[in-house]
């Protein structure tokens, strides 16, 4: 009981715990564990053998954060920016630090203007995006969709049901939109 | 090569890439033979991590076999078996010199927020992941470590992020001898976390989760004592009721950005991406904890703001602490640990999932279908 002093005691004492657990205790001594102190200095720690890192070539302007001195020597090259969501990138990275909302909105709407620019590009390729099996929602067949979450005490349910307006609507609504142009266009074609 | 690769929100799809080349003389490039999808994944997937960009393959969690390495690499050859720490990272920047392997200074050029992770958007570097038949691995001579002779396999995957991390987390709770410990979600992280705090010397482990089939995972595995908080009206006045009124001594955040428990906080964060994540799970973290106790945060956030009931925290008298996991500073323990028969981390691998079918490999986890508690990804397989 917190109003009195003393802790409040044990269901089981360390020797039962010891007894009934492998390895109970055995990183017991809070000192003796391999991330205390947080913070050991020992520059020969890793066995490198450089005091800066050699530079990795930069064969496109790379964006960086402005909190950052220089373009870090090692950085990775997936995905160079592209399109408009690059343009938008871009300009998060040299405008804004991290410390600003308006970077991390900006590079989130990025992101949403990357997929439908990625999107709509692979219509025009011999690998066009398929929603179906992107989302590995067929899964729910094969994978009992059903019963994982029925009849459980499961606190996700009030919100799974978004998820397929969210993902598949746009598809919907592109494709109604694509559905009524082709219709137009036909009746036109008629008359 | 085949590779796993993001197409927008909630789609993936599996591609032809390159090989990935040699880009920096410490490179290499692993064959990975064995992968595993991360509750991390998760954020991506799902859009919520700023950055992440369509064409990025994902993948943190990875071991395979040395195929080639550059001109300064001497700890590593081709032909090596190696597991590779999910932290890129350079071995003598400032917080490497001190052990911070997560906070790298040299190696993520897009934040100095974070540090560099293999597949984790740009915000996390920009470097392509593990979910592949290749992959790069910068400062080979630092990360990885050769796969002892007696490790399996998939010991040494889950090595990578999960048992490291839980362990890890574990740590930061500074628990003592009789400590009660209790640890939000039941997920990898969670269970090995809940686990690691035995080693510690625990009293009680308390495991709190809503799916019903992983905290029976915490009672077997773990040895917790379990909550489903959806079954209570209030799980923070269960926990203090189940510690005679004084709260947990420390509390683990083994949840993340997107907690559920709350329908505003969730759909707010995870589905219009306002906060940074959903401090479900942390705020109730710092409501179940006692006075002056500590509440160590594995669960991942993103880089925005989220609505923490920090007010709480200050007037509690609390200890926060968090990181990502500096993965190798843990492993020499946690070898011993897995020698002694302590550990047995595979014990928690659910599914072994084609490359070729990861999309459904996303589904199944993020859904929580089929009873997944972790999935692993075997390239070439079929
Ligand atoms: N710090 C690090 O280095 C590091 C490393 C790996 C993973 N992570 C993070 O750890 C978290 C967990 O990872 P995982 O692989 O175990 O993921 P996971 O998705 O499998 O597990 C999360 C669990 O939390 C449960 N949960 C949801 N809301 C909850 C709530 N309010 N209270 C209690 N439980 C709740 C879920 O049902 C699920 O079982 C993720 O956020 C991940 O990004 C961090
Ligand atoms: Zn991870
Ligand atoms: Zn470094």
């Amino acid at each position: 009981m917190p109003y009195t002093a003393n802790k409040p005691s044990r269901a089981r004492s360390s020797d039962e715990l010891r007894a009934a657990i492998p390895g109970w205790g055995a990183d017991l001594d809070p000192k003796d564990r391999p991330s205390v102190p947080k913070e050991q200095f020992d520059p020969g720690l890793n066995g490198a053998r450089w005091d800066f890192p050699e530079r990795q070539p930069e064969k496109w302007p790379r964006e960086r954060s402005i909190e950052h001195k220089f373009l870090t020597p090692v950085f990775g090259t997936s995905a160079p920016p592209r399109g408009v969501s690059g343009v938008i990138r871009k300009y998060s990275y040299k405008k804004y630090s991290e410390g600003r909302a308006a970077h991390w909105l900006l590079l989130l709407a990025a992101d949403r203007v990357d997929a439908w620019e990625q999107h709509l590009a692979s219509f025009g390729s011999l690998s066009p995006d398929n929603p179906i099996t992107e989302t590995g929602v067929l899964s729910e067949f094969s994978r009992h969709g059903i019963t994982s979450r029925f009849g459980k005490k499961r606190a996700d349910l009030n919100h799974q049901w978004i998820d397929p307006i969210l993902v598949g609507g746009p598809w919907l609504i592109a494709g109604g939109l694509g559905f009524a142009a082709v219709r137009r266009l036909a009746r036109l074609h008629r008359t | 090569m085949r590779a796993m690769v993001y197409r927008g929100p909630y789609k993936i799809r599996v591609e032809e890439k390159d090989i990935p080349p040699i880009e920096h003389p410490n490179d290499a490039i692993v064959r990975v033979t064995t992968a595993a999808i991360c509750g991390s994944d998760l954020h991506l997937f799902h859009g919520m991590m700023p950055d992440t960009r369509v064409g990025m393959t994902f993948g943190h969690e990875f071991v395979g076999v040395v195929e080639q390495v550059g001109s300064s690499v001497q700890n590593l050859k081709p032909g090596d078996r190696v597991m590779v720490p999910f932290n890129v990272y350079c071995g003598t920047c400032y917080f490497c010199a001190r052990g911070l392997y997560s906070n790298c200074h040299n190696v993520n050029a897009n934040a100095t927020a974070v540090g560099g992770i293999y597949g984790y958007s740009h915000t996390c570097g920009g470097y392509d992941g593990g979910q592949a038949e290749y992959v790069r691995v910068p400062f080979a001579d630092i990360g990885p470590s050769i796969i002892p002779e007696w490790m399996d396999e998939e010991d040494a995957v889950l090595l990578t992020d999960a048992l490291a991390t839980g362990y890890f987390g574990a740590q930061l709770g500074d628990i003592v001898e009789g400590d009660t410990v209790v640890v939000f979600g039941a997920g990898p992280v969670g269970l090995f976390a809940a686990k690691s705090a035995w080693l510690m010397g625990a009293g009680r482990v308390i495991v709190i989760d809503h799916l019903e089939y992983r905290l029976e995972k915490a009672r077997t595995f773990a040895h917790a004592e379990t909550y489903n908080f959806a079954e209570y009206d209030d799980i923070v006045v269960e926990m203090k009721k189940a510690t005679d009124y004084l709260g947990a001594d420390v509390v683990i955040d083994a949840v993340g950005a997107e907690a559920d428990g709350n329908f505003l906080q969730h759909v707010t964060t995870a589905k219009l991406k306002l906060q940074g994540g959903s401090p479900i799970a942390l705020n109730w973290a710092i409501d179940a904890v006692r006075k002056g106790g500590t509440v160590s945060v594995v669960g991942a956030y993103g880089p925005m703001f989220s609505a923490v009931k920090f007010g709480d925290a200050l007037n509690k008298g609390l200890t926060l602490r968090m990181n990502q996991a500096p993965v190798k500073r843990q492993w020499p323990r946690l070898f011993e640990h897995i020698r002694n028969g302590y550990l047995k981390p595979s014990d928690i691998v659910t599914h072994r999932i084609p490359l070729e079918h990861i999309a459904e490999g996303y589904h199944i986890f993020s859904a929580k279908l089929d009873n997944c508690i972790k999935p692993l990804i075997i390239p070439g397989a079929n």
